[in-house]
């Protein structure tokens, strides 16, 4: 018996491709908790805490103060998002589901480039949901700042799809968003995102420069504000992102190697 | 490639295979050539170091010491050449896809067309419940999904590690129905397995294996041939085993002590024999099966 070895060829990207980002596109949008959390949550905060007639009317840069918090709240569901989506990897070794994924031709590295194309991709829409809700609840902006910061949430959202997948390979629990969504309320708060760093007090007002959604917040809002040391904000985010993209590689290659 | 190699190559060539866990040996020294179209059952009690093999053949474990060859490749890229696909023991499914999505991932990632979605998904028989969320699935289905996903690149060699377990009485039987009616188109089949009726009634060759070594390797009638037979014992002081090799009808002699043990398919001609040829006395006349045999294989020795 030959074996035709000559019909067997290795897929192209180590198995990244379109089809498969769209199943998995499928079944986040599945899982209700997912889509409430990082679709609708964010925008429902907005309408919450920014949305108030003296927001309206209270102007910044070329917007108003309803446009300011709105932007926060992009910036925080795409957070969500990046980091739900980067965590998936958790559920998926805890199922062991990577394991059957090592019995196809997926490279490990093509999984985690899913993986962010997808927190990414996840990421946007609620970027765009919240925008859309904004601009039909008050929320103005010059229409640089609606393009501009919409792009900076999500792009700078990068840092927390890395900060998912460290996490979601660090913490191997079937829940890991429970323990993820407190601690990324917290980093907002720490970063300015819900509450201006200006009505903190001197020294937590400077630490809280250092902790990673600062810098994602005052890139996202320049656009609009056009304030705050950008430089130092950038640095921030470059800081984080490599931190965390430094972390999940470390505990992705102890996990290849082990599995 | 020649086509003097391609006619030689293994399905699987294992040799000298030894793998640790720290102070364990899950796996001591395993040399085994399994030819293209066999299908063979790797028999042994829990930790005998089946499933390490298994995961050694499909690359998730490296060996410390040896080679592991499937089809002239190595595990890792006969895997992602589709040539070699397992249904593994447990895990590795997620519950929020449908059966029909994760046989269509599973296709997505070997390049396969639609097509073949569907085919495999039939012939695992799961055309039924192709839209079930994976989570709703029966145990059995469940496994049938993972033979459906193993179907996908067409392979060469199947690995089952413990396919059945935790599945009921119905859907064990449906569930090696399939996988007979598959290798009868010719594939070459490993499965692990620690149930006896199942090595006997679905393989062609059974190798035991215990405390990670292969200790007996034959096709199903040599198994057969040693679960057959009766065994007499029977106390005579100062026999050695080559003073009772003569006795007519003896196919094995063991002496332990003053105990000899004679196995053979001719009971009453051994024991004839030992009572008026020799001073055997105490005579004892037990017959084996299967189960005999794979414990006395696969057992502990005693002292």
């Amino acid at each position: 018996m030959t074996v035709a070895l000559e019909s067997r060829s290795l897929p192209k990207f180590g198995g990244f491709n379109p089809g498969m980002i769209a199943l998995e596109l499928r079944r986040m949008l599945r899982n209700r908790r997912t889509v409430v959390f990082t679709f609708i949550m964010p925008a429902v905060f907005f309408l919450l805490f920014g949305t108030s007639s003296s927001y309206k009317t209270e102007r910044i840069g070329g917007g108003n103060l309803t446009g300011y918090i709105l932007i926060s709240m992009a910036v925080y569901g795409a957070m969500l998002a990046t980091t739900s989506g980067g965590a998936m990897v958790s559920v998926e070794r805890a199922a062991g589901w990577s394991r059957q994924l090592r019995l196809t031709p997926l490279r490990p590295a093509a999984y985690v480039a899913v993986k962010l194309v997808l927190a990414m991709i996840i990421g946007a829409v609620s970027v765009a949901v919240a925008f859309v809700v904004g601009a039909v609840a008050g929320a103005e902006l010059p229409a640089t700042a609606w393009v501009f910061c919409g792009l900076l949430a999500w792009v700078c959202a990068l840092v927390f799809a890395a900060f998912g997948l460290f996490m979601g390979y660090l913490l191997p629990s079937e829940n890991v968003m429970q323990i993820l969504g407190p601690v990324l309320a917290v980093l907002s708060f720490a970063g300015g995102l819900f509450v201006p760093l200006d009505q903190f007090g001197e020294p937590f007002a400077t630490i809280a420069k250092f902790t990673p959604v600062y810098g994602v917040g005052e890139i996202a809002r320049y656009p609009l504000t056009h304030d705050g040391n950008l430089w130092l904000a950038v640095l921030n985010v470059v800081v984080w992102t490599a931190l965390f993209a430094w972390g999940a590689m470390w505990r992705f290659r102890r996990d290849t190697a082990r599995v | 490639m020649t086509l003097t190699t391609a006619l030689e190559t293994a399905a699987v060539d294992l040799s000298g295979v030894v793998k640790r866990y720290g102070a364990v040996t899950a796996v001591d020294g395993i040399t085994l050539n399994i030819r293209p179209g066999e299908v063979v059952a790797l028999l042994g009690p829990n930790g005998a170091g089946k499933t390490t093999t298994v995961d050694m053949l499909l690359g998730l474990q490296k060996p410390d010491e040896g080679r592991v060859e499937v089809y002239g490749q190595a595990p890792h890229d006969a895997v992602a050449l589709g040539l070699v696909s397992a249904v593994m023991q447990t895990g590795g499914l997620l519950k929020d896809y449908t059966v029909e999505e994760t046989v269509r991932l599973t296709a997505v990632l070997f390049g396969k067309p639609r097509s073949a979605v569907g085919e495999a998904i039939d012939r695992a028989g799961l055309a039924d419940v192709a839209g079930r969320l994976v989570g709703k699935c029966s145990g059995g289905q469940q496994q049938r999904l993972r033979f459906a996903m193993a179907l996908l690149p067409d392979p060469e060699l199947l690995i089952l590690d413990e396919p059945t377990t935790g599945m009921d009485v119905a859907g064990r039987h449906e569930f090696w129905s399939a996988i007979r009616d598959d290798a009868r188109r010719g594939r070459t089949v490993i499965f692990a397995t620690h149930y006896l009726e199942e090595a006997d009634a679905y393989a062609d060759r059974v190798v035991f294996v215990r405390r990670g070594r292969i200790v007996a390797d034959g096709t199903s009638a040599e198994v057969k041939a040693l679960a057959s037979g009766r065994t007499v014992r029977a106390t005579l002081p100062g026999a050695s085993e080559t003073s009772l090799r003569d006795v007519p009808g003896a196919d094995r002699v063991e002496v332990r002590g003053d105990t000899v043990f004679v196995h053979g398919n001719d009971s009453d001609e051994i024991a004839r024999y030992l009572l008026t040829r020799t001073a055997a006395r105490d005579l004892e006349i037990t017959s084996r099966n299967l189960e005999d045999a794979f414990l006395a294989l696969t057992a502990d020795e005693e002292n």
